[in-house]
């Protein structure tokens, strides 16, 4: 049910771009309006989301320990699990963002008995999330083409190698599929494994339906409806010069659905789970260094506390001390 | 007649959930699963919210008028003092990768004990009440009203979590289901809802110094069963310090190596080996007690109790501290009890007066743990060890939770184990170090009310020492932590009978040669060591 | 289709695994849905306890079962089990049904055919009647797995109660 009002919304949204840009000719207020509006929903809203973590303070030095602690000089230490120092921090999180370590660390094989080697969904569920992420994050450096104007040499070497395959005209790029098979997983996982659908929301759902929507009409766009790709970088061009004009041939509609739904990801993602792309540099399990034994650690609202001192405990027992042949303060 | 039930009816009887979604299942507290609630006096003495006389299973919590305001106030106080509360409520992206991870929901197969679940019965109320999303779209966005079957919820569940962050390990964010349920029962604490079994030990605890309301005498007296029994074993009269003054080292311990089988071995280990040693140390009856069940209310009770420790240290004059075996204990001594209570100016940077190693990883904190003391030792070979003495013991190490994922200590017991006893074996690799499996009763579950909880929540744990006592005959099951020594013994018992629970420096105290002692005959629970019976018919 | 002679031990052995897998969906339907899938991942035997307890004992008790109860693989096999389901708040009932549930099964995959070949009936109410041993048999783990939980209730209290006595000149409660 939640799965398929997501996929609904998703529907009503290109339904929304289709309508607005082919029947109603709203071309400039989908070209150019809602573009820059959600890009300043984006950034401002990331800011001040950004913002809001940063205000509460790490009151207390709490890294999960995956590893061995810096003790002992003889005792060799995890550097990367249990980091004693900036670098292993850096160290740890680089493998975190870039790998998924502690995902990773789901699938570690498992001996049978018969010694037979075992894997469980776990694989699955990191091999999808880290190709899901990879491929995204290599799309979007392939479309800095459309907002520079000499396309940067990196972004040429990405294209070439995104499509070392040669299949196709034009050249299919592997990320492409490899999105939208990742997405498709992870999605079928929510709903095949009962235990996903029992803890899965609408949130979980839709920016699934909304980033497979994306790739789908990207790569309509790029495969299959042929869309004038002169003049889309015309039009993005203006747009990152802040002079923004819709070109005189027209683009079609299904690059307004493409944009459309951008825009959408766009404007969602200060408001949702997604913006775990940030959080995870904040997470204090794991950014923080184990080193609350050498270094006081501050916590900027620690305040004086009730305790009962000695001299209180000393008047609760003097006699039994006394009696018990122990040392007291007061006669 | 009633009418009986076909056995495929029974085995459908409606343990099945309803269809309804996680939101619309109120909870049923099912008997054997939660603990006693608190005391009015116990809440009483440390100036508790809301002492009354309550049950958790009755309908009527006899909350205050404006129960919900004082937790929404508290759930903003929290977001704005805590970046992980925070950000643990934003960026969960449900997963699942922790969800079979916890060891409660290995054992209860609750749904609602999947760390992620768990998480997200204050998610939705966050949702709901703090962001704009929720706010708007309500359910659709997974929000959710704060009623009273939510915080009915909220009690049962996040005392069905032991802070053990097994999850955490595995979350790509890590998200640490220990800091929620901290924060969680910190704002059940708000309201009175403390379970008994926390809140006495915490009272004794404030009042007398320790868990077990143990008052100074008292102490003084257990250690002298202790001290009769170690004259038995090794013939030696060990006269230890409480309160003494000028003292090199302070040594603090749980209370329950004070009390109970089979802590008091540990405690006689620690005993024998200091005795041994000629270490110029005292006890003290004040700050005696290393764990914090403080710290299961609230971070402030966690800080007033912990307080005694550097108070007691500087009272005294020690240069440095020493720790005994616990778990929790060095979770809370090594990541708060510093920020909390710190700086510790007035001591040393701690250095073995034995081996002349100084300790730099607790250069700040001032406060060494016993096995990395004794590792050191053994290392700079300041012990005289006879680990045959230990053979009749087939011996498998038990990572403690705390120690092993809030610390990091996982070699320096291993390395004085194997110093120790000849027969070592590590359970499966799933089940140790950083994974290790909680015993299931730690956070102050370790009640007997609820041993039905303790025995499924501690099942992965005695899962895995089964398979290591049926393939290589492992009767032994080591670790630092007094929780452990305490409910590990009843979960042996449960599920693998044959297997025995001690401390480390119970094993240490067997092996180690003492200087002017008698033959020993047998160990420190009075068991004859391995050989000495055979010798006896030959002579 | 015509079989020679064939006994019942060996259709029981040639649908073994057609049996087991039915036996052990009826054994987990007793679980809530979505715990039951995580359950059938039996293969983690660390990461999975019950599920892994679960499957490899009923295999077990039916090798048991064919081989004319072998008591120490039965005490051993339906004690694992029993013990796990003996805290899952089953009822006596509800946590033995499952043993019930295999003659359901077994006649279910014999078939109407095996069934009815001579000899087969006898030898079927046989093999029902050991199973029905097996439930027997345990009830009685049940009763004693819920006998231990209470022991070991009543042990931590009498621990306590015991120190307490024992020092009751030392110690004095908490003052009101």
């Amino acid at each position: 049910m939640k799965a398929i009002i997501s996929f609904i919304a998703v529907l009503i949204l290109a339904a929304i771009a289709y309508v607005g840009v082919d029947v109603l000719n709203m071309q400039y207020i989908f070209g150019v309006v809602i573009p820059y509006l959600a890009v300043a929903i984006f950034v401002i809203f990331m800011i001040v989301r950004i913002l809001k973590w940063g205000s509460s303070p790490n009151p207390f030095r709490i890294p999960t320990t995956c590893g061995q602690q810096k003790s002992l000089p003889w005792i060799k230490y995890s550097k990367l699990e249990n980091p004693s120092g900036v670098l292993g921090v850096l160290g740890r999180m680089a493998l975190e963002v870039l790998f998924f370590r502690s995902l990773f660390r789901n699938l570690k094989t498992q001996l049978r008995d018969d010694s037979q080697l075992t894997y469980g969904e776990a694989k699955w569920l990191w091999a999808a999330g880290l190709a899901f992420h990879w491929s995204f994050l290599i799309i979007l450096v392939r479309h800095l083409r459309f907002f520079t104007q000499q396309v940067p040499a990196a972004v040429q070497l990405v294209e070439m190698l995104d499509s070392f395959l040669q299949i196709g005209v034009p050249l299919l790029y592997m990320t492409d599929a490899v999105l939208l098979g990742a997405i498709t997983y992870l999605f079928l996982r929510r709903i095949a494994i009962p235990q996903m659908r029992y803890l899965s929301l609408m949130n979980d759902y839709f920016p699934l339906f909304l980033i497979f929507g994306i790739a789908l009409s990207g790569v309509l766009m790029r495969y299959f409806l042929k869309t004038d790709i002169v003049s889309v970088k015309m039009l993005t061009m203006s747009l990152v010069g802040f002079s923004p004009s819709i070109p005189q041939n027209p683009i079609s509609v299904i690059f307004y659905i493409h944009l459309f739904l951008i825009c959408t990801l766009f404007a969602y993602f200060p408001f949702s789970k997604l913006v775990h792309m940030a959080g995870v540099f904040m997470s204090p399990t794991r950014v923080l260094a184990n080193t609350s034994r050498v270094k006081r650690h501050i916590n900027p609202w620690n305040y004086p506390v009730h305790v009962h001192t000695y001299a209180e405990y000393e008047d609760d027992f003097r006699d039994k001390m006394k009696n018990a042949g122990l040392p007291v303060e007061k006669e | 007649m009633a009418k009986l039930p076909k056995p495929e009816e029974l085995s459908k009887i409606d343990y099945t959930p309803p269809k309804t979604s996680w939101m619309d299942t109120p909870v049923v507290f099912k008997e054997g699963m939660f603990c006693h609630g608190s005391k009015p006096k116990s809440l009483d003495i440390v100036g508790f919210p809301n002492p009354r006389d309550w049950r958790p299973a009755d309908a009527d919590w006899k909350l205050p008028e404006n129960w919900k305001e004082i937790l929404l106030e508290g759930i903003a106080e929290r977001l704005e003092k805590y970046r992980s509360f925070r950000l643990f409520m934003d960026i969960c992206v449900r997963c699942g990768a922790c969800a079979d991870k916890c060891h409660f929901f290995i054992g209860t197969g609750d749904p609602k004990n999947m760390p992620v679940l768990r998480a997200e019965l204050i998610r939705s109320v966050y949702r709901k009440e703090f962001t704009l999303a929720g706010k708007i779209f309500g359910k659709m966005a997974g929000a959710r009203e704060l009623t009273l079957d939510v915080l009915k919820e909220w009690w049962y569940y996040f005392f069905q979590c032991t802070e053990c962050r097994r999850c955490s390990v595995f979350c790509p964010y890590g998200i640490d289901q220990a800091e929620i349920t901290i924060i969680g029962r910190e704002l059940l604490n708000l309201l009175g809802l403390n379970i008994e079994w926390i809140a006495g030990p915490v009272s004794n605890c404030y009042m007398k110094g320790n868990h077990l309301g143990l008052e100074p005498h008292t102490i003084v007296g257990n250690l002298e069963y202790m001290l009769d029994d170690i004259e038995t074993v090794t013939g030696k009269r060990i006269k230890p310090t409480f309160n003494r003054k000028g003292a090199e080292i302070l040594f603090v311990t749980p209370s329950g190596d004070l009390f109970a089988d089979p802590g008091t071995y540990t405690c006689m280990g620690y005993l024998m080996l200091f005795e041994e040693l000629g270490l110029d140390y005292t006890w003290s009856t004040y700050a005696s007690e290393g764990g914090n069940f403080g710290f299961f209310t609230s971070n402030e009770m966690g800080k007033r109790l912990n307080s005694k420790i550097y108070a007691e240290a500087k009272r005294l004059g020690v240069k440095w501290i020493l720790g005994g075996e616990c778990g929790h204990m060095w979770r809370v001594l090594s990541q708060y009890m510093d920020t909390w209570n710190g700086p510790a100016d007035f001591l040393e940077v701690p250095k073995s007066p034995i081996t002349g190693t100084v300790f730099e990883n607790a250069k700040s904190m001032k406060m060494v743990h016993v096995a990395e003391f004794t590792a050191d030792l053994i290392k700079n070979n300041k012990l005289k060890l006879d680990p045959k003495r230990n053979d009749h013991l087939n011996v498998t190490w038990h990572d403690s939770c705390n120690v092993a994922r809030g610390m990091g200590m996982l070699e320096e017991p291993r390395y004085v184990l194997k110093n120790v006893v000849n027969n070592f074996v590590e359970m499966p690799e799933d089940t140790i170090r950083e994974k290790t499996f909680c015993c299931g009763s730690g956070t102050g579950l370790n009640a007997s009310e609820d041993m039905d909880l303790r025995m499924k929540g501690g099942f992965p744990r005695a899962n895995a020492v089964k398979f290591v006592h049926e393939h290589y005959g492992v009767n032994m099951l080591a670790n630092v932590c007094a929780i452990d020594r305490a409910t590990l013994k009843p979960l042996m018992d449960y599920w693998v009978p044959g297997v025995n629970v001690c401390g480390l420096h119970e094993l240490v105290a067997n092996a180690l040669v003492m200087t002017g002692e008698k033959e020993r005959t047998t160990d420190l629970r009075g068991e004859p060591l391995p050989g000495i019976e055979q010798k006896e018919e030959k002579a | 289709m015509i079989h020679g002679n064939m006994n019942l031990n060996h259709y029981l052995i040639e649908k073994k695994s057609a049996i087991l897998k039915k036996w052990f969906d009826a054994v987990v339907e007793t679980y809530p849905h979505e715990t039951s899938t995580f359950l059938r991942k039996q293969k983690a035997q660390f990461t999975n306890p019950v599920g892994y307890t679960l499957s490899e004992g009923i295999e077990h008790l039916f090798d048991a079962l064919l081989q004319g109860m072998i008591p120490d693989t039965v005490s051993r096999f339906l004690d694992s089990i029993i013990r796990i389901r003996a805290i899952q708040e089953f009822s006596p009932s509800e946590a033995v049904s499952f043993i019930f549930q295999l003659k359901k099964v077994v006649r279910q995959e014999l078939g109407k055919e095996i069934l009815g070949q001579q000899g087969i009936a006898e030898e079927l109410a046989v093999f029902e009647s050991a199973v029905d041993d097996l439930a027997l048999f345990s009830f009685d783990l049940f009763m004693k797995c819920r006998e231990k939980i209470y022991e070991l209730k009543a042990n931590e209290a009498k621990n306590m109660t015991f120190r307490l006595l024992q020092q009751a000149r030392l110690i004095v409660d908490n003052q009101d």
